[in-house]
């Protein structure tokens, strides 16, 4: 198990590795580093001083291993617009994005995995045809579209919930998070639930096929001849089952989550982190995207490394064939 | 000397259909049978006879499309087809029990076998975990498993096939039932463990008086262990009898052609090189039945009189036990060569 | 073995055909989709504006409701104005080309890509094989909005960017698909056996191998049609996609973004609703084309 963990860590920082001498060379090949990381307004001394400070006049190898020595430090450039190290306005904003795309996932298996288990186990029942009918337009929905609906119908015209920022936060961890306090949520909820949608419908098609799978399986019928109470069959037996799988989906579509927050944050206004990268798309605000990236790129090896961690302990079949 | 005691089962014209897309299957078509407390019912057939469907209509267990239609199951005396469905679930794992085929799918892969049996334990009756853990333990030593305890903590994959039908006849075992369905529970396995399995389950139903069907498509497996044997063809018991009535003077055309077809049974007339003797034909098509004998178009004995349904008849005087679907009652022919 | 396939080719796909057909939820999507082509096509005809052109606009008429007659031309406003004077179900119709244009255009040139680049691979095998499959799982591990706005970024914005851009993402699933199922067929004996034939490589794959792997691709082909259709809206609803001049449907309903809160929805709704519509066509066609075409549900 140690072995295939080190193993996995080795290829995980691996692929960071990858990443950041396709960045570099993204850097390089796609515009003026120069512009890139110390922007156009400076006059010609300042530009020399810049150059000179930032290495910018060494060969390349020396450049990278100077780019890979910055990122291990923290070190990503500063930001044109925001003055401010770019890695540490990242850092700053991603508890907001967090906050959005975890509770999608919590709204999205909360809803789902019921749903989906009902559609599985009576998919002749008219509720599971319409259940099914209306997860395909569920994942048809433009993202963008249902928010502006959402805002339309909850802020404007029923005036219920805010329609845009996020709301006061309590700290917790030494980190500061909206949804422990009442105004918090009250702003969470459009958000969050917008971007579950289309989470919620891939959730409950992918719960009922696995229901669809495992319930005709022999031990299904073994524990109904067993005389365990339905519930148990259900629950223990058939959701156990169904659910191994649907995890490790799960942990890879946080990542996605956290990426198609962009559009949310942006209607919403919510300072998290996707709308500050958009934000610096759009102004060129080039160091903030390349740290971004970075960020991003760590995010989801870890992401990938602790769903394979996950299905490992949560399959005793595949975590003790290792073992043998 | 028991006044008439009820017997364990009761058969009574069991009817169990299958609506599918292309038809009404009457996958079991009128089964009668009655077993008394501590026999051996060999319940033989080939795939598709109805029997495992018999087996599971008797546990309520039949999935859609299929449906349990008509007859009674009495269970000491009480007909399970009217029973709540909750009535039917506390007899089942406690009074009733099931085996089934196939050791590799019937546990959870993915829980522990000390949780797949505490539960049965628990479902029937309030004990603690601890206790509960202590008779699965008991039980399993009871199998001849060697090292409960290690078992108990395992996973269904690590176990072989033999041991993880040990611990699925265990857990049938788990409550002493008064009955149990095993279908087919030593096929999928080695034949040396086969034969373990078969004398373990002759003792232990010996020992505790339980009833037996064990269902086969295999006489010889059967032959050993059972006291009565009954041959199902196209969801119709042809002939019912004692093992020896059956094994010995087997009335029906399909029961003779089994017994025929054995290479066991041809090899005291059998010479080298000589061809084993085959039912000619196929397996029944349930949507194509014809009207009447079931069996008549593999049949070499088959006469006009075939065109309508028989009926269970005891050929012999002396054996009023014995009886048999057919028109043509008589010993065993000299067939034309296979 | 593999002649007697190519005669019988013309009733496999009377079969599918007939199996598709028999869900009439597919059905109702495959109209909805073909009034949509019908009225993309004939887009000039049957408007009565032609939103892209400035001089048609009438500034004065701009942000109206539906149903509001025209100051200056002489028809009906059915589905109202936006805030530049646009005639929107004139915008919607014109709008619905480009979506379509795009979505179709970009899938149609990376299934292409893509299954060319899948095939190489599987018959090349080795070495190649493995970097071109490390390839696209890199590409496809990670959310296809982030790469989309990292490409746009650089390259600038614009119909044809968009159209590149989602290229440049899209090939890896075809290529991953017809990778699969080339390998499954290059195992098969008749390959061998063309081989042993002396039949050029590229008429293997042409003649043989094509064809069998046509099912999964048309599959992956009508869905990915979807999110192309999908990823332009959002890519254009965020800025950086068509110009402000020529709005796709997703232009349309950023622009309607801002008079949300003055109550004025249809300048976001009919837009979406007609996005909505288009996608949903298509996914039901393409779910059912899948189930059609699986062959674990193939009787």
């Amino acid at each position: 198990m140690t072995g295939w963990l080190l193993r996995r860590l080795a290829q995980a920082a691996l692929v960071v590795l990858l990443m950041t001498a396709i960045v570099f060379v993204g850097l390089h090949a796609i515009g003026n580093p120069i512009d890139i990381l110390i922007g156009e307004d400076l006059n010609q001394q300042e530009r020399l001083q810049a150059i000179a400070r930032l290495g910018l006049d060494q060969p390349l190898w020396r450049q990278y291993l100077a780019f890979v020595d910055g990122a291990l430090h923290g070190q990503l450039g500063k930001s044109f617009v925001y003055q401010e190290d770019a890695i540490r306005l990242i850092l700053q904003r991603l508890p907001a994005t967090m906050e959005l795309a975890v509770g999608a996932l919590l709204l999205a298996v909360a809803i789902g995995v019921p749903l989906g288990l009902f559609a599985g186990m009576k998919p002749d029942h008219p509720l599971a045809k319409a259940l099914m009918a209306a997860s395909i337009v569920g994942f048809s929905l433009p993202a963008f579209w249902v928010a502006l609906m959402f805002i339309m119908v909850f802020s404007v015209q029923l005036g219920w919930l805010p329609a845009s920022g996020r709301g006061a936060t309590r700290e917790l961890f030494g980190v500061q998070w909206s949804w422990l306090t009442l105004d918090g949520l009250q702003h969470l909820i459009l958000p969050a639930f917008n971007l579950a949608l289309f989470k919620i419908s891939l959730v409950l098609r992918l719960t009922r096929a696995g229901v669809r799978e495992v319930l005709p399986q022999d031990f299904v019928k073994f524990a109904r001849a067993k005389g365990l109470s339905p519930a148990r069959v259900v629950l223990v037996h058939v959701l156990r089952n169904t659910l191994i799988p649907l995890v490790t989906v799960l942990g890879l579509e946080l990542g996605s989550t956290i990426a198609y927050a962009v559009v949310t944050e942006t209607i919403f206004a919510w300072p998290g982190a996707g709308k500050l990268i958009l934000d610096s798309i759009n102004s060129l605000d080039r160091p903030v995207v390349v740290a971004y990236l970075m960020v991003v790129v760590v995010i989801f090896v870890t992401l990938n490394l602790v769903v394979d961690l996950l299905y490992k302990l949560l399959d005793p079949r595949v975590r003790l064939e290792g073992a043998r | 000397m028991s006044d008439a005691e009820v017997p364990t089962l009761e058969l009574r014209d069991l009817q169990t259909r299958f609506h599918t897309r292309d038809g009404v299957l009457p996958v079991v078509d009128g089964v009668s049978f009655t077993l008394a407390r501590g026999k051996v019912l060999g319940l033989v057939g080939e795939s598709g006879s109805g029997k495992s469907v018999t087996g599971f209509s008797i546990m309520g267990l039949v999935d859609p499309p299929g449906r349990v239609e008509g007859g009674q199951v009495l269970f000491q005396g009480r007909d399970l087809l009217q029973m709540s469905n909750a009535e039917r679930r506390a007899l089942r794992g406690d009074r009733i029990a099931m085996i089934f085929q196939d050791p590799m799918a019937t546990l959870n892969p993915v829980l522990r076998v000390d949780t797949q049996m505490i539960e049965t334990v628990q479902a029937h009756r309030s004990v603690s975990t601890t206790a509960a853990r202590k008779q699965a333990a008991d039980t399993l030593a009871l199998m001849g498993l060697s090292n409960a305890g290690e078992r108990l903590r395992a996973y269904p994959h690590q176990l072989s096939g033999g041991m993880r039908q040990r611990v699925a006849i265990a857990i049938a075992l788990l409550h002493g039932p008064d009955l149990i369905i095993a279908d087919e529970p030593t096929t999928a396995l080695d034949v040396t463990i086969q034969a373990q399995i078969l004398s373990e389950m002759q003792k232990l139903v010996a020992a505790r008086g339980t009833s037996l069907i064990w269902i086969s498509h295999d006489l010889s497996v059967v032959a050993g262990l059972a006291d009565e044997i009954a041959v199902m063809y196209a969801g119709r018991i042809v002939e019912h009898g004692t093992v020896d009535q059956v094994l010995d003077d087997p009335q029906h055309p399909y029961t003779q052609g089994l017994i025929g077809s054995l290479p066991s049974a041809n090899l005291r007339t059998q010479r080298r090189g000589e061809r084993l003797r085959q039912i000619p034909g196929m397996a029944p098509n349930l949507l194509q039945m014809p009207e009447g004998c079931a069996f008549a178009p593999r049949c070499a004995r088959a006469s006009a009189a075939c065109a309508t349904r028989p009926e269970m008849t005891s050929p012999r005087a002396d054996a009023p036990g014995h009886r048999v679907r057919c028109f043509h009652l008589g010993p065993v022919a000299a067939e034309a060569s296979a | 073995m593999n002649w007697r396939r190519g005669f019988n080719e013309h009733s496999i796909w009377w079969r599918v055909a007939a199996d598709f057909l028999r869900s009439r939820v597919a059905i109702a999507g495959l109209a909805v989709l073909a009034l949509v082509a019908l009225a993309a096509l004939a887009a000039p005809w049957i408007t009565p504006q032609n939103p892209y052109d400035l001089m048609q606009l009438d500034v004065l008429d701009a942000r109206l409701k539906p149903g509001t007659p025209s100051s200056a031309a002489g028809f009906t406003y059915w589905l109202g104005t936006d805030g530049q004077g646009r005639d929107l179900y004139s915008a919607i119709v014109y709008g619905l080309r480009i979506s379509l244009l795009v979505g179709i255009g970009s899938a149609a040139i990376a299934a292409v890509l893509g299954t060319g680049i899948g095939l190489l691979a599987a018959y090349a095998g080795g070495k190649v094989d493995a970097a071109l499959m490390r390839l696209v799982d890199l590409l496809l591990s990670f959310p296809t909005i982030l790469m989309a706005l990292m490409i746009l970024a650089y390259v600038g914005k614009g119909v044809g960017n968009v159209v590149l851009t989602l290229v440049l993402l899209e090939w890896a699933y075809y290529a991953r698909t017809a990778r699969g199922q080339a390998l499954v067929e290059t195992r098969r004996d008749y390959v061998e056996a063309a081989r042993g034939q002396g039949i050029p490589p590229w008429r293997i794959l042409s003649g043989h191998i094509l064809p069998n792997c046509l099912p999964p691709l048309l599959v992956i082909g009508a869905l990915q049609i979807a999110r192309a259709i999908t990823l332009e809206a959002t890519l254009s609803f965020l800025g950086l996609g068509v110009p402000i001049t020529e709005p796709s449907l997703g232009l349309l309903i950023s622009n309607g973004y801002q008079y949300l809160l003055s109550n004025e929805y249809w300048i976001s709704f009919f837009p979406g609703v007609a996005l909505l519509a288009t996608i949903v066509a298509i996914n039901l066609v393409g779910d059912q084309l899948r189930d059609v075409l699986n062959p674990r549900l193939q009787r």
